[in-house]
């Protein structure tokens, strides 16, 4: 995509979004009330707020014998001026963890996240910043799916459910952002997790490590940056870390025109 | 006419002796023995009961997982190959499914029955979660049992 180009459109998307939230005035209503009510906490809590840094996320409530809680969103700030070109830790620890393997920009490895170097022509001016799948909330890779197969969890999590995929990889064809990809060989047993099973002829991608975030941990990637440039947390809870974040500092999303809305933030884009 | 009544009595005979084969297979007289290690707890139902019912089990415990979210303890699929998990006689590791020892292969080899679970999911337990779920004395930890049992009988589990 053009810089320029995805900037306008940035822009016309973030006014179209206002627009749409102006519409839903008893809505947006209530999230003010809650926005003040949060307001009120923090002037409470006074200084001891700027103790909180970025990194990692809060402790995470559910047990793993527990139904999700339908409840929360997950989502994610990445802040972008901690990361860096030629840090590839979060790939590595999402290699492990889910035991995938890619060749940088081979066409046809499975990639669940990857780096993205962009550089505005104008200026100069070059920044890095790790692209995975942005659990919209409205997901296009899920309104496509012939099967029912690409699904979205009620905590907001998008996933490919292998078990009824066909492998048609219309889903590919529909994400703005090529978080997905297809699983064209098999996968050696002695490389494979057990948590995170992908095998031949099936859409994978990342799945914010579900399996991480049921037992009540944050998924591997935030865990493993080292400049805590990933802040993993409840968009839902107005009290949650990441939401105190994010209504602290101007965040955006990658193509925000395009109405998916994302749940994966980042502090500055091109 | 009279090759195709051939083949219908053909068809027969191999019925009737299918038949057979499968009614002394349930009796255990000669069908497989699948291994377990007893020396680590019960298993969550009696053994001809989970011969029966295990698809549905597995099958019920994977959308609850999917859509919910549901790990019952530590990973279920994972605490059945923990317990019937076969060692290999050289080098001492657990075998996978390429192997005719392993316990699924053991009855699904016989019954000429494929399943397609182990192209995606792996067929032996990570050694992590393997050592989290048996206790000191060697025997699976009493609470995991219990999740397990109160997945296959309790509200998540739902077998009614």
């Amino acid at each position: 995509m053009s810089e320029q180009g995805a900037n306008r459109n940035a822009e016309k998307g973030r006014e179209d979004i206002h627009k749409a939230a102006s519409h839903d005035g008893m809505d947006e209503a209530r999230r003010e009330f809650l926005r003040n009510i949060a307001a009120a906490g923090v002037i409470s809590l006074g200084g001891g707020l700027t103790l909180l840094t970025m990194g990692g996320g809060e402790a995470l409530a559910k047990k793993p014998e527990e139904p999700l809680d339908p409840k929360k969103r997950w989502g994610m700030l990445i802040d972008t001026t901690k990361c860096s070109d030629g840090c590839q830790k979060c790939v590595d620890a999402c290699k492990q963890e889910n035991g995938w393997e890619a060749e940088p920009n081979s066409p046809h490895d499975v990639q669940w996240i990857r780096k993205v170097n962009v550089k505005d022509p104008a200026t100069g001016f070059m920044m890095s910043l790790p692209v995975m799948c942005q659990h919209c909330a409205n997901p296009p890779c899920v309104d496509v799916c012939p099967t029912g197969a690409s699904m979205q969890r009620a905590d907001g999590i998008v996933r490919v459910n292998m078990h009824i995929c066909i492998g048609c990889r219309y889903c590919m064809m529909a994400c703005p952002y090529k978080a997905r990809s297809f699983v064209h060989e098999d996968i050696p047993e002695e490389e494979k997790r057990f948590h995170a099973p992908m095998g031949k002829g099936c859409v994978t991608s990342c799945d914010f490590c579900a399996h991480r975030i049921d037992v009540g941990k944050i998924p591997a990637c935030a865990e493993a940056c080292p400049e805590g440039a990933m802040l993993f947390g409840d968009l839902n809870d107005p009290n949650s870390e990441l939401s105190k974040r994010l209504r602290e500092i101007p965040t955006y999303r990658i193509r925000e025109d395009l109405g998916t809305d994302n749940g994966i933030r980042y502090t500055r884009l091109p | 006419m009279r090759a195709l009544s051939k083949h219908i009595t053909a068809g027969l005979v191999a019925g009737v002796l299918g038949a057979f084969a499968v009614s002394a297979a349930v009796a255990g007289d000669v069908g497989p023995k699948v291994p377990v290690d007893r020396s680590k707890g019960e298993c969550v139902l009696p053994g001809d009961e989970m011969r029966r019912v295990h698809m549905d089990i597995l099958k019920h415990r994977r959308d609850a997982t999917m859509y919910q979210g549901i790990r019952g303890g530590k990973q279920a699929l994972e605490a059945c190959l923990t317990c019937h998990m076969v060692k290999d006689e050289k080098t001492g590791k657990p075998v996978t499914v390429k192997s005719e020892k392993h316990f699924c292969r053991v009855c699904h080899d016989f019954a000429a029955v494929t399943v397609d679970c182990w192209q995606c999911h792996k067929s032996v337990p990570e050694e992590a979660s393997r050592q989290a779920m048996i206790g000191p004395d060697g025997k699976m930890k009493a609470s995991m049992i219990a999740q397990l049992k109160a997945f296959v009988h309790g509200e998540h589990g739902g077998r009614k």
